[in-house]
């Protein structure tokens, strides 16, 4: 089963860890004093460097081997954490992604320079890091090992059955445990199963070592740093260090300070160092790790699924067999509650997303000399995989749009009575079956004057035309549109936001703009939840079934027959005072069929409007199952997408947005022609 | 007729083979022929569903395996009159490169004939004067047992209908 490459696993876990790593350091640039932090980050730094060379990226293990000895230093205490190294480390951490993405690419010069700042912010005290010392080398540099006192430490260890498949070598552990010092190993065959029971890919056996040694207890439990989590592993000091009796605390608590920031010189030592490990391995046992080329096939099947069962069901409501009814509504229960989970499963937090921001902003200021601070909102709402994917790169683009355009020089806010730190806010929340996810800033707001004069220069609306607000705002995601007068780094070159709109166009999605001049400027994604299935309300138009989002679906009421006579002129209903303009589908889609005698007429709304749709019939909900139309009907903007009915019939869903627009469109030109 | 003012090579889509595997099918009694490679399936009519606002040439859709793909119809493209559902009637499903993507079309077609190979050395480029369609939308004509197969060019013919239908959009 286990057929996955393992670079491409090494690379993706590589990748948690550099996320990781750099949270934390994100963490200590606002708290420099904070241990779990540096500890967190040296243990990722740790774990790069090890699995890196392990599995063949050298480049990568050089380089994060001296970010890993800074902050070695820093754990100890021996070098203070600065805000210097941190964003030294920051720097480099982003050049380790590259080392990670092209292993054999030249990075050399890069990697130097890195290094450089690297060691300036560790300061003169680092000299040690400057040389490649190997870190065991390091290690013998400091001032604990007490090299005259040599211990004797009694290790039993097992490893899981399964390491060797993952690239342990056990005889390779031993190997470095008779380099500590003098070792006696003892196999143990307790646990080897009969021959024919033997798995030879599997580890059966456990060993007992006895190793007399002058390293201290952190050394041992280097060896089996890669393993550690999942073995078991019992290491007991039964001499001490015989000459100086003293120097064993000296020794001891640093052992500890090792594996758990509690030091504490106690035979609970081994205990307590366990611990936060043991958790680990629960936390991780709590997750797996799929492919997500899985969970979308997996998708796909529920959806088929889906479509059978809804099949049957029909089948079933017609048949008089009761036991078949039975079994059909169990098995439409089922789909339900299938579907649901799989929807569950394909959902995440957008924290992952809003994450990187972190970073970004961080960069952001220091480039453009702003101060800057990133608030977000909502982390745990949570949306579909697809979504978060597709919308990282849009949000990019925004984020940088108000740092670089919205956002002003501190000199200039102290100028108008603002704080001179600019505030990004950055924010996700659910909406009915919407996610909406914000970005707002406080700086000076989108200039209307100047989005008109430049859409005008530019050709993309007539001088005068008569435009809404919301219109004239939704220009600056024309392509090839800009209005800042110097194009920067960042923004400034008119692409990016025209690569928004259409990302969240093809999101089935919608942008809205807020800004007022001199306090700022929000601008709101409204991303529907899911992308796979949905509600569905199936109505009928003339001959033809159309699926409505269950979502976007009011009410339902009948269109009297005086008041379908009555609205022949002005096409609206009165709905408890409120005024309801509505649309008569079949005349929409010119069906060329005489209405039924009596019309229904199904209340939607979007957002902000209310329309009544006038259909047929209204057959009834339909879990929709929603297929892409083929680029051949791009163009047809009434629809956002096909599914499959019970009888094997194909039924377009209804894009309500869309189709009051061409509604309105379509009363236009009556209103021009009659 | 030899005069090359057309710029296709007709025998561009042998590809510098000698033959060309091919299937054959009927519409409004003209025979046409498109690659084999090219075909997925042949299928007798299915429930169709119209499509409101989208042009003749690609007017409904279809379930095709569980995927919903447009059923087109390139006698629209040739400016031919839709013909009559016989027992013969069968939808030719083609993977085409739409843009870069590669799409699954269904095409109707009154009847299939037969796979067949065609060899390079009986193609004609189309005339120039005396057809009543467009050049452009034929990638050659073949000459077999006295009359002529129809090497429709489907990539133009949807391109272009497909531009037809932006523009129509505006």
């Amino acid at each position: 089963m286990n057929n996955q490459d393992p670079i491409a696993v090494f690379k993706t876990e590589a990748l948690e860890q550099l996320e990781l790593i750099e949270a934390g350091l994100l963490d200590l640039t606002r708290d420099l004093e904070d241990k779990a932090q540096i500890d967190a980050v040296f243990r990722g730094l740790h774990t790069l460097k090890g699995s890196g060379s392990m599995f063949g990226f050298d480049q990568l293990a050089a380089f994060t081997h001296h970010c890993e000895t800074a902050f070695d230093r820093v754990r100890k205490g021996e070098a203070p954490a600065t805000t210097e190294l941190v964003s030294a480390v920051l720097d480099a951490q982003g050049h380790m992604l590259a080392l990670l993405q092209t292993p054999n690419g030249d990075h050399e010069a890069m990697s130097a320079k890195l290094l450089d700042n690297l060691h300036r912010a560790v300061g003169g005290s680092a000299k040690a890091a400057t040389q490649s010392a190997a870190a065991t080398a390091e290690q013998a540099g400091k001032p604990a090992p007490a090299a005259s006192g040599l211990s004797t430490w009694e290790l039993t260890f097992t490893l899981p059955a399964n390491s060797m498949i993952n690239g342990t070598n056990p005889l390779g552990l031993l190997d470095e445990l008779r380099e500590l010092g003098e070792a006696h190993v003892e196999a143990l065959c307790d646990n080897v199963p009969p021959l024919e029971e033997i798995d030879p890919r599997e580890v059966h056996l456990s060993w007992r070592v006895t190793l007399k040694t002058d390293k201290p207890k952190s050394d041992i439990e280097d060896v089996f740093i890669f393993v550690m989590d999942d073995m078991v592993m019992d290491l007991k000091q039964t001499e001490a260090p015989a000459p100086v009796a003293e120097k064993a605390p000296a020794a001891r608590p640093e052992a500890a300070a090792d594996n758990a920031p509690q030091a504490a010189a106690s035979p609970a030592d081994a205990a307590k160092a366990q611990q936060p490990t043991d958790a680990k391995a629960q936390k991780q046992a709590d997750n797996v790790r799929v492919p997500a080329l899985r969970l979308d096939e997996m998708m796909d099947r529920v959806g088929e699924l889906v479509i059978a069962q809804s099949r049957l069901s029909q089948m079933a409501s017609s048949a008089a067999d009761l036991g078949l009814r039975s079994v059909s509504e169990e098995i439409e229960r089922l789909a339900g509650e299938l579907r649901d989970t799989m929807m569950v499963l394909r959902m995440m937090p957008v924290a992952s997303l809003f994450s990187r921001f972190r970073r970004l902003v961080h960069d952001l200021a220091r480039e453009t000399g702003k101060d800057i601070e990133l608030i977000t909102e909502g982390e745990m709402t949570e949306v579909d995989k697809t979504v978060i994917d597709r919308l990282a790169d849009p949000l990019v683009h925004l984020v940088r749009n108000s740092v670089d355009h919205g956002l002003e020089t501190p000199d200039d806010r102290i100028a108008v009575g603002k704080s001179p730190v600019g505030r990004v806010h950055l924010s996700a929340h659910q909406t009915g079956s919407e996610v909406v996810i914000t970005i707002k800033d406080d700086g000076r707001g989108i200039d209307r004057a100047r989005v008109r004069a430049k859409a005008e220069a530019n050709g993309l609306i007539q001088p005068g035309a008569q435009l809404s607000d919301q219109e004239l705002l939704q220009l600056i995601f024309q392509p090839g549109f800009s209005t800042a007068e110097k194009v920067t780094n960042l923004s400034g070159r008119g692409v990016g936001m025209d690569v928004v709109k259409k990302t969240i166009e093809t999101l089935r999605g919608a942008i809205d703009i807020k800004t007022t001049p001199g306090e700022g400027s929000e601008i709101a994604l409204r991303i529907p939840l899911t992308l796979a299935i949905i509600d569905g309300l199936l109505v009928r138009v003339g001959s033809g079934r159309y699926v409505l989002p269950l979502s976007a679906v009011e009410e339902c009421l009948e269109l009297s027959l005086e008041e379908d006579l009555k609205s022949r002129g002005r096409s609206f209903i009165s709905l408890r005072d409120d005024l309801v303009p509505f649309l008569r589908l079949r005349e929409l889609f010119r069906t060329g069929t005489q209405p039924d005698p009596f019309q229904k007429v199904v209340v939607v709304s979007t957002g902000t409007e209310r329309v009544g749709l006038v259909v047929d019939q209204i057959i009834g909900d339909h879990q929709t199952v929603i297929k892409n139309m083929s680029k051949l009907h791009d163009h047809v903007s009434a629809f956002s997408g096909a599914t499959i009915l019970g009888d094997g019939n194909v039924a377009l869903i209804l894009d309500v947005a869309h189709l009051i627009a061409a509604g309105q469109h379509q009363e236009a030109q009556l209103r021009a022609a009659g | 007729m030899s005069e090359a003012t057309h710029k296709a090579d007709p025998r561009a889509i042998w590809k510098g083979a000698d033959e060309i595997s091919v299937l054959t099918f009927c519409l409004n009694g003209e025979t046409f022929a498109i690659e084999a490679v090219i075909v997925q399936e042949i299928l007798d009519l299915l429930p169709e569903t119209s499509v409101p606002g989208s042009l003749p040439f690609v007017g409904s859709v279809i379930n095709f395996r569980g995927k919903v793909i447009p059923l087109a119809d390139i006698r629209v493209a040739f400016g031919m009159e839709a013909g009559n559902v016989t027992i013969d009637s069968r939808i030719i499903v083609t993977e085409l490169d739409l843009e870069g993507q590669t799409t699954l079309v269904g095409m109707r077609t009154d009847k299939v004939f037969e796979v067949t190979s065609l060899p390079a050395s009986a193609s004609e480029p189309p005339p120039i004067v005396g057809m009543r369609w467009r050049p452009d939308y034929i990638h050659a004509l073949v000459k077999r047992e006295g009359e002529f197969i129809i090497l429709p060019n489907l990539q133009a013919i949807f391109s272009s209908q497909q531009n037809n239908a932006l523009q129509a959009t505006g």
